[in-house]
């Protein structure tokens, strides 16, 4: 008896040349989906360090020296330290796991080597999905488990040869016969309603409006022409003129930025709103890490895990770090809050102190002309950009300390945030309560998809003032500079040239593939635990809890486990025809009594129903003659006399039995 | 460890007849199908599923759902797994065993045929610490060679096998037992030396004297040509060994090989003694008769002859 347990250890004979191609390719994937967010020159190192590993064991069979394994493992761990400045984290964990993956596989000779290697690159592709989970990026991570399972294929012995493109097909169709139960558990796997512990952000590196605004703040945003939301309508859309997404609604400004109060004001209650006429809408939201929510001009009410605040702007109870769908109803033709308590009108009309002196004088001089009618103030300040020589542009001349002033009397140019901002100090200066809404206005109406696609380049800002009896009134002093910011867009307005992949057939390549994006973004990433909660309300169910869920999902696992186990077991007899034909003549004479004992042989059994049915003694002597012959001389019998014995069994008519 | 695990076995074939029932001999051909094969996930596919319910819980945590998707197609794919692992062996037909010879101690080959309607990859067929890997196609017979140790002369049954596969991804781990109702004959172990048949010596004496005048021709070497027919000098100049021929065995007295002129000693020396005079005079190309008790075999030679002889032998009582 043999008491060592390391020699029981067998030696584990190399992986194969496929094995290890298949790997390396498998490897690749893994670098190819982190290289988005790895620093470029571990993305190459690692893709050289690959390279001639995989070039190194196609010299010969054997893994790295471990003098140069560790430098390599040091050098890694201390690059990371330099670049992140820790090793915790989730990008420099990400990066850190990539590295240990590529260098595992300098010691990867085994079979078990090989399965590890590929169990921790399934989760490191798993892993890439929490940075970038738009559906290109999905469907590239399924394409590295290709690899993957061709690399399990790869290591199991004795095979008949397969060429390479067959084991990565005979992968694929593994994944696609295991798609339908993907779906169903995916489904109605029942999703946390909080996570198990801290979800990380995504960091405030992606563009998107934020809750506060100085001229030239937009300059990023406006050249950006991502997706920001999708809003497709219950009815028809509103007109272009009236496409006006509300997210902030900033007060508080300081002689440089406009800032977002948020919650910090005591006023609780929305603002009062008497609406006309309402729109239902639904907006899908990409992530924006922020709390707030676009809406259509002014909300009815909040959606769902949002709160309505006193402006009537929605915040959501999370920041919104996946894209999310909701469904809203928004006035078009409303009075807002139209009593204005004493507190929110000084709110509305307060300036900061030595700022932009010549504005508030002028401010001043347009009360002292009109008197007390408000809007004539407003016309005259919208005259004033109309005809005073001012200029749209995405290119503004720098501003000093006071901004509005070298603005308004100086520079003459600038874009929606100049204007917006220049006009609600005016306003305040005159006297009239003003504030700057900062939001999406227009958007691009894909009728493919009917849907109203709205791009970060959409992003604007315009102003509310108060009007006695009127309420809050939306003036875009933009408009009156540049009409075509609201019908075309700001890099129209700005009178850059069409860019090149704005024309023709790509615009309608790129109608189809934001589709494609939307439904994507709706269907599976926007498929939270709230949607899944409302997954049965056509069948009458309107809140489907875990149990239930549970119960679908049991249900439809032990469905698909059925087929699965009636293919599995499905038993296919090899074809015959020569013996289907002899099976026929055996029922046949069966029928008149003389059936086929077990083990007996066609020329006895033949022979035997001869001496039962003498009549037909000749032709079944035939028929045996001829079944002997194509049973026993031929390996294969030719196709035309099994045919031929077929058709005489079928015309064989047994007489009755003579005894 | 393994003890304790073989006990338990013992235990419960001896308890449990109808968990085991297909681990009873049976007669070729045997097919196997759902109910005698058994399949349990490989320690690679128990450590893989870990590593999916950790990816489920974090996509789940992270409301992830590409990822979840994924990690739901990567579970249902080695699910699915399972049912092709089992697929692997369901229907495999033994159609025959062909058993090789041996004397007791050495190996025997055993030659075992499989056919299958489909093709089947990485089947694994396991005996006593032997794993054969092969693949089968269409309806193509395979005969896959396994060697089963030999301790005893006699008939021996053919010892339990085991035939797994944990194709296609080596996550499930499926097999079943076959076990053959089918007898290898062991021939027995011819003692190493002893003394040579009565009258035998004077025969070889005089062969020697007459060695060189009965040389006939020069002949390729054949395995089991005794050392001392090579023709040295003359296969120093071909590029392959050269045996003096020597044309007349018939010329060589034969041996009366007798089981009664063994008395007083024991029944498996005499067989072993009996065995070497056999395997000699094989080896000699000499011909000879056997007499066994309950069975005389005539004088003869060749392969077919010693074959007779040696069975005789292993299968004395």
């Amino acid at each position: 008896m043999n008491f060592n347990f390391f020699s029981k250890k067998k030696v584990e004979p190399p992986v194969g040349e496929r094995v290890f191609d298949l790997l390396a390719i498998t490897m690749l994937f893994v670098i190819g989906m982190h290289a988005t967010h790895v620093p470029w020159w571990l993305s190459v190192a690692l893709v050289m360090i690959l390279g001639w590993r995989w070039w190194q064991r196609r010299q010969r069979d054997g893994s790295v020296p471990g003098w140069l394994k560790l430098p390599a493992l040091a050098l890694l761990t201390l690059a990371v330290i330099v670049h992140y400045g820790n090793i915790f984290g989730r990008e420099p964990g990400t990066a850190l796991a990539v590295g240990l993956l590529v260098l595992k596989l300098l010691e990867t000779e085994t079979a078990r080597d090989a399965r590890v290697g590929i169990s921790f690159a399934c989760f490191a592709l798993m892993a890439a999905l929490l940075f970038d989970q738009t559906m290109l990026a999905t469907f590239v991570v399924a394409l590295g488990l290709l690899p993957a399972l061709a690399t399990l294929r790869a290591l199991e012995p004795a095979q008949a040869p397969i060429a390479f493109r067959h084991s990565i097909l005979a992968s694929g169709l593994l994944l696609v016969a295991a798609l339908p139960l993907a779906l169903l558990s995916f489904v109605l796997v029942p999703r946390l309603g909080s996570p198990l512990w801290g979800t990380p952000s995504n960091g405030a590196a992606s563009t998107g409006l934020s809750d506060s605004m100085s001229p030239g703040d937009f300059i990023d945003l406006l050249t950006d022409d991502h997706p920001a939301m999708r809003v497709s309508f219950g009815d028809r859309p509103p007109p272009p003129n009236l496409r006006y997404f509300r997210a902030y609604v900033m007060w508080n400004y300081d002689g440089r930025n406009w800032r977002y109060a948020g919650g910090r004001r005591a006023l609780t209650q929305p603002a009062a709103l008497e609406a006309t006429r309402s729109i239902a809408y639904r907006i899908s939201l990409e992530p924006t890490q922020q709390r707030i929510l676009p809406t259509l001009d002014v909300p009815l009410a909040a959606p769902a895990q949002a709160s309505l605040r006193p402006d009537r702007e929605v915040v959501a109870d999370r920041p919104i770090n996946d894209p999310v769908t909701y469904d809203l109803h928004s006035a078009l033709h409303y009075r807002l809050q139209p009593i204005l308590d004493d507190a929110t009108r000084v709110a509305g009309l307060r300036l900061p102190d030595r700022f932009n002196p010549r504005t508030l004088d002028l401010g001043a001089q347009w009360r002292q002309r009109y008197g007390a009618d408000d809007e004539a103030i407003i016309r005259a300040g919208l005259a004033l950009f109309h005809d005073g020589g001012f200029r749209y542009t995405l290119a503004p001349a720098p501003l000093g300390r006071d901004a509005m002033d070298d603005f308004l009397f100086e520079t003459h140019e600038g874009f929606c945030e100049h204007y917006s901002s220049a006009f609600t100090i005016l306003m305040r200066a005159a006297g009239i309560p003003a504030r700057v809404v900062t939001g999406y206005q227009g958007g691009y109406w894909n009728a493919l998809g009917n849907y109203l696609l709205v791009r970060n380049s959409d992003a604007h800002a315009w102003s509310e003032v108060w009007l006695a009896g009127r309420g809050w009134v939306r003036v875009d002093p933009t408009a009156a500079v540049r009409p075509e910011r609201v019908t075309l867009g700001a890099a129209a307005a700005a009178g850059d040239q069409e860019a090149w992949y704005r024309s023709g057939w790509i615009q309608g390549l790129q109608n189809h593939w934001d589709i494609v994006n939307r439904w994507w973004d709706q269907g599976v990433v926007g498929f939270n635990a709230l949607r899944q909660r409302g997954l049965l309300t056509p069948f009458g169910i309107h809140d489907t809890d875990t149990t239930t869920l549970g119960i679908l999902l049991a249900i439809g696992s032990v469905l698909f486990i059925g087929i699965g186990l009636a293919w599995a077991l499905l038993r296919r007899q090899p074809r015959d025809p020569l013996r289907a034909a002899m099976r026929e003549l055996e029922r046949k004479l069966a029928s008149r009594g003389v059936k086929r004992r077990s083990g007996e042989g066609p020329k006895h059994y033949l022979s035997r129903a001869a001496r039962s049915l003498s009549a037909q003694r000749e032709e079944l002597a035939t028929l045996a003659r001829f079944y002997l012959e194509l049973r026993y001389t031929h390996d294969e019998p030719p196709t035309e006399s099994v045919k031929m014995f077929h058709r005489m069994v079928r015309d064989f008519r047994p007489a009755g039995v003579v005894k | 460890m393994r003890g304790i695990l073989q006990r338990i076995q013992t235990l419960a074939e001896r308890r449990l007849p109808a968990l085991t029932r297909y681990r009873r001999a049976e007669s070729v051909p045997i097919e196997l199908h759902r109910r005698r094969i058994y399949i349990v996930p490989s320690g690679f596919g128990a450590g893989f599923s870990v590593l999916l319910l950790v990816m489920l819980v974090g996509a789940l945590n992270y409301a992830n759902n590409a990822s979840l998707l994924l990690t739901c197609l990567l579970g249902a794919a080695s699910a699915a797994s399972m049912l092709v692992t089992f697929r692997t062996l369901d229907g495999l037909r033994l159609s025959h065993i062909h058993a090789g010879q041996a004397v007791a101690g050495e190996a025997l080959e055993l030659t075992l045929t499989f056919e299958s309607a489909r093709t089947r990859q990485a089947i694994r067929l396991d005996l006593d610490g032997q794993s054969i890997p092969f693949a089968l196609s269409p309806s193509l017979a395979v005969g896959i060679k396994v060697h089963m140790a030999t301790t005893q002369r006699g008939w021996h049954p053919i010892p339990r096998l085991r035939l797994w596969s944990s194709w296609p991804l080596g996550m499930f781990r499926a097999w079943s037992w076959l076990h053959p109702d089918q007898q290898v004959l062991v021939w027995p172990r011819p003692e190493t030396e002893g003394p040579p048949p009565r009258g035998a010596s004077d025969d070889a004496r005089h062969m020697r004297l007459h060695r060189g005048d009965e040389l006939a021709a020069l002949r390729d070497y054949r395995a089991g040509d005794p050392q001392r027919h090579i023709a040295w000098k003359a296969s120093a100049r071909y590029s392959n060994l050269l045996v003096k021929d020597f044309e007349q065995p018939q010329s060589r007295p034969q041996w009366e090989l007798d089981w009664r002129q063994l008395g007083g000693l024991d029944n498996e020396t005499r067989i072993a003694r009996l065995a070497r005079w056999v395997d000699e005079a094989h080896t000699q190309r000499r011909n000879y008769s056997l007499w066994l008790p309950g069975d005389e075999i005539a004088s003869g030679g060749g392969p077919l002859h010693y074959a007779h002889c040696m069975s005789a032998l292993a299968q004395l009582p």
